[in-house]
Parts: structure tokens; C-alpha cells; sequence
């Protein structure tokens, strides 16, 4: 059987010659990188590389860089440091309504604790309300997030932006670049953002590994207490091979990203065109303009079906994809981000996420959207909502 | 995250349809939370001599449609309103904690069928709302 990833923002495949960068580390210069002698130095000397190397891709100072176990830690790392360090300054908090879960849950969790978050809407193809954000800021705020691009519909916020009003009113900014880093070239000097969250295994690097930027004078407390490792910020033995891996994934990704980036909105627009013209009553969810969603990235409601039931119907096929986001699979929730994005409760329950990668084919391409109009007919015919003859019954 | 029984019944259900004839219709769910289930039944000499049924909704929902009912055609009125959704699920060997309400789903579906055939037996004939669950 045919067998078709379509599910590149869940996680990627390691790439072999990243893979082949990291094995030494496990088993040859396994030293402990806190160690004074000569193995704990070579596992150093291998971490200061990956640092000096992911600095310089992304317009950082290597001092600003600090490694983490993945995007969830260095959300979570952000939002509770900030929280405590700045406590007594004010204790309000404005984020997006279209995070990660990272963010959401332990925004639930500061709101317990005594922090006020403010949850930023967005307009229907998932932009953040600019105005709504400027409104929302009081004298008490103490950070501004909002995700780079967002994990189910890819819109692209403007992150820019986001930092001018945050730095106006002299707050800090971060922003969950998790989905971004990989997709586009990212320069944290540019953009000004005070923190960065990323996760290599986004861009064929290895799963577990992650990175908070911070930049030089942005003040937040430490999540991990432990030993000295990062400079005392987060404590944990450093996990050197999945450093090594970090910086070799980034450096490879980088390297072809301006072709990889073409050659994947491609396969997505071809796809997005074909679909749009070839299944009645589809919704696509997030931006019409290609240039302003993550390159991988369609998101489509079908109508009078349900997603749970269309995902294993192309499952069965041999197709891998995933319902509104990955992470909802366990609830029977429809996904927050398209409720923010005004999708009604029955179409976000039919939403799937196709999202592409380097490896995929035209073929690919293809093949998924004639099995997804053999399946989307077959699940229509079964549904109470949808007349034979195609007309739609009212509910 | 599903057994291979209820894989099996979703990706062959049976019964899918609409009795054009029916005596009794029974309509459950509703959409907003993504899943409704219409069961109708065609009941001669109050035996179920035939059950189809159309669903909106996941795996589960279709393949405890499908179990539903095969389940209750041959069976009398009175024992088809005993069927319960443990029946359902041990038929189907089982079904994740989060799906159990999509077997509820069907009991209520096929109950609400049969309900509609005694109210049109006694000539009340209503085209019911579907039922919040």
C-alpha cells in the first residue's frame, strides 16, 4: 500500500545526515558537557558550535540562545519566567486566542495563580486584531505574545508589527515560532522580539529538542532549577546530541530553504486548486493569499462530514493527515483556532489539515485528492445531512 | 486507537441508508457536536424486518451504526427497546472511553424510531426535531 505523509507540521522525518552528525555524540564523546575533563570539553566544544552555528542563522548572539527540551518548554519556560520575574511590576498578560496549547494551559494555570491574561481574537482567515491588542494593553501589562504562524490554518502574524506596539509601551514580546522556523528565513535582530520558541523536529531534526531565544537584558525567571547548566537559566544535563542535531537540521534546512519553500507551496497550491474545483462544498480555512500562510500548509472543512471519520477513511488509504490540530485528537472538542476564526461549531468538526513536505510528489499530491473525493462522496452518502441528488437537507 | 472489529464495521458498514417506506424514523445528536444518527425502521407484525441508517460523525458513530442495526433486525419491538449501548459496544469488542457516547447514540436512535412507530400506529405522525444530547 501506498503510504503518503501529510502531516509535516505534527513532526518531520530526521533527516540521515543529521541523524549521522549526532551518533558520535551518543556513543563516542558521550562526556557530560558540565565536566571539567577532557570528554565533558569535547561534548562543550560540540554545544558552543551548535549555539555559534543557530545564532548566526537566525541573527542571534550565541549567548542568547538556550537550549530547551522542545517548543512546549520554552513556552511554558517564557510565560511562567516572565510571570515571576515581573510580579510585582503588573501582573497582566496579553496572548493570542490562536496559540498552542503550550501557551493555553499554563495561561489557565498563571490565571489560577493570580495573573490576568487578555485573549487577543482574530479576523475569519486567523489574523490578529491589531487594534483589539492595542486596546488591551493597560499600565500593568507585562508581555505581549502571539505565535509567528499558526500550527492548523498557517496564517503568518505580523510579528513585526506585534513587537513595535509591544516596545511602545515599553512591554516585552515573544512569539511561538515553532511552526515558522524551517518554513521561512527567521532574523530575531530584525524583528526585535524580546523571546523565540523552537523545536527541531519540525524541520528534520531530532524530537525532544528545543530552543528558547532570549535577548541580552530580557529579564524572566528560571523554569528548571538544577545544576549550571545554560548559564544557570535552565538546569538539566545538556542533551549534546540533540544540540549537534539542532544545529545541523537548521544549517541543512537553510541551506536549501528559498527552493524547498517554492517547490512545497506548489504541491500545496496544486492542491488546494484542485480540491477547490474538484469537491463540492469545501471550505478552505485560513489566507487566500499563499504568501501569507506556511508554505506546507491546507486546511479544509468539508461539509456534512465529519473530520474524525475522513482521516481514517485516508488513513486506510495509506494517507497520513490530521483533524483540525493534532493535539485536540483526544477531545471531542472542535478545534479552538477555527472557532476563533468564526468557523461554526458543524464545519470545524469536519476539518482536516494537509500539510507538505520536501519529500512529497506531484504524484502525492494527486493521489490524495482522488481518494479524498472518493471518500468524501462515500461519507456523504452516509450522512443524514446530505441529499443524494446533492442538495443540501436542512438540519 | 480502535480495534480491528469497529475498523472493520466502519470501513464495511452495513445498512447505510434511508427505508423509503419506513415505520418508524428516529433522529439523534446534532451537528454542532459533530455527531447525528438516523435510524429508520421498516417493523412488520412488530418485528424489525429492516434497519438502515445515515450518520454524520466519527468512526465510532458509523461503525455502532452499522452494529445497531444488524443488531436489531429479526428482533420483536419490545426486545429491540432493550438493546443497550454495552450490548453495542461488547459486540463491537470494545470501543475507547471518549467514543462510549456514540453506542448511547445508537440506543437512543433505534429507541426513538421505535417511539415514532407507536406514535404512528396510534396516527400521531411528527417529523421530531433531532434531540440534544
Amino acid at each position: 500500500m501506498k503510504e503518503i505523509y501529510l502531516d509535516h507540521a505534527a513532526t518531520t522525518k530526521l533527516d540521515e545526515r543529521v541523524l549521522k552528525k549526532m551518533m558520535p555524540y551518543f556513543t563516542e564523546y558521550y562526556g557530560n558537557a558540565n565536566s571539567q575533563h577532557g570528554m565533558g570539553r569535547d561534548a562543550q566544544k560540540a554545544v558552543d558550535e551548535a549555539r555559534d552555528e543557530i545564532a548566526s542563522l537566525i541573527g542571534a548572539k550565541p549567548s542568547e540562545i538556550y537550549f530547551t527540551s522542545g517548543g512546549t518548554e520554552s513556552d511554558n519556560w517564557v510565560l511562567r519566567g516572565v510571570c515571576k520575574a515581573f510580579a510585582d511590576k503588573g501582573k497582566h498578560v496579553i496572548i493570542s486566542k490562536i496559540e498552542h496549547a503550550a501557551m493555553l494551559s499554563t495561561a489557565a494555570e498563571l490565571e489560577k495563580e493570580g495573573f490576568e491574561f487578555s485573549y487577543i481574537g482574530v479576523d475569519k482567515e486567523g489574523f490578529i486584531d491589531l487594534d483589539e491588542l492595542k486596546k488591551a494593553i493597560r499600565p500593568d501589562t507585562i508581555l505581549i505574545s502571539c505565535m509567528y504562524a499558526n500550527n492548523e490554518v498557517g496564517t503568518i502574524e505580523p510579528i513585526k508589527e506585534i513587537v513595535k506596539i509591544a516596545h511602545e509601551h515599553k512591554i516585552l514580546c515573544h512569539t511561538d515560532a515553532v511552526q515558522a522556523m524551517g518554513a521561512m528565513r527567521i532574523n530575531v535582530g530584525e524583528l526585535g522580539v524580546d523571546f523565540m520558541s523552537f523545536s527541531a523536529h519540525k524541520f528534520n531534526g531530532p524530537k525532544g529538542m528545543g530552543a528558547l531565544f532570549v535577548k541580552t537584558g530580557a529579564r524572566l525567571n528560571r523554569l528548571i532549577s538544577g545544576g549550571h547548566q545554560e548559564r544557570t537559566r535552565r538546569g538539566g544535563t545538556t542533551n549534546v546530541p540533540g544540540v549537534v542535531g539542532f544545529a545541523e537540521a537548521l544549517k541543512l534546512t537553510y541551506e536549501t530553504l528559498d527552493e524547498d519553500v517554492k517547490y512545497v507551496a506548489g504541491l500545496r497550491d496544486r492542491f488546494i486548486k484542485r480540491v477547490t474545483e474538484e469537491i463540492p462544498y469545501v471550505k478552505l480555512n485560513g489566507p487566500r493569499d499563499g504568501s501569507k500562510r506556511l508554505p506546507n500548509n491546507a486546511d479544509f472543512s468539508f461539509e456534512y462530514i465529519e473530520g474524525e471519520s475522513i482521516l481514517f477513511s485516508l488513513d486506510l488509504a495509506g494517507i497520513a493527515v490530521s483533524s483540525g490540530s493534532a493535539c485536540s485528537s483526544g477531545s471531542l472538542e472542535p478545534s479552538h483556532v477555527l472557532l476563533a476564526l468564526g468557523v461554526p461549531e458543524e464545519l470545524a468538526h469536519g476539518s482536516i489539515r494537509f500539510t507538505f513536505g520536501k519529500e512529497n510528489t506531484v504524484e502525492d499530491v494527486d493521489y490524495t485528492v482522488d481518494k479524498l473525493k472518493e471518500i468524501v462522496e462515500r461519507l456523504r452518502k452516509m450522512s443524514p445531512l446530505f441529499k443524494l441528488d446533492g442538495t443540501v437537507k436542512e438540519v | 486507537m480502535y480495534n480491528e472489529k469497529v475498523m472493520e464495521a466502519f470501513k464495511n458498514p452495513q445498512n447505510v441508508g434511508e427505508i423509503e417506506d419506513y415505520s418508524g424514523l428516529g433522529k439523534v445528536g446534532n451537528a454542532a457536536c459533530g455527531d447525528i444518527m438516523q435510524i429508520t425502521l421498516k417493523i412488520e407484525n412488530d418485528v424489525i424486518v429492516d434497519a438502515k441508517f445515515k450518520t454524520f460523525g466519527c468512526a465510532a458513530a458509523i461503525a455502532t451504526s452499522s452494529t445497531a442495526t444488524q443488531m436489531v433486525i429479526g428482533m420483536t419491538v419490545d426486545e429491540a427497546l432493550k438493546l443497550t449501548n454495552k450490548a453495542v459496544v461488547e459486540k463491537l469488542e470494545g470501543l475507547p472511553p471518549q467514543k462510549i457516547h456514540c453506542s448511547v447514540l445508537a440506543e437512543e436512535a433505534i429507541k426513538a424510531a421505535i417511539e415514532d412507530y407507536r406514535n404512528r400506529q396510534k396516527g400521531i405522525v411528527t417529523e421530531k426535531e433531532p434531540e440534544y444530547v
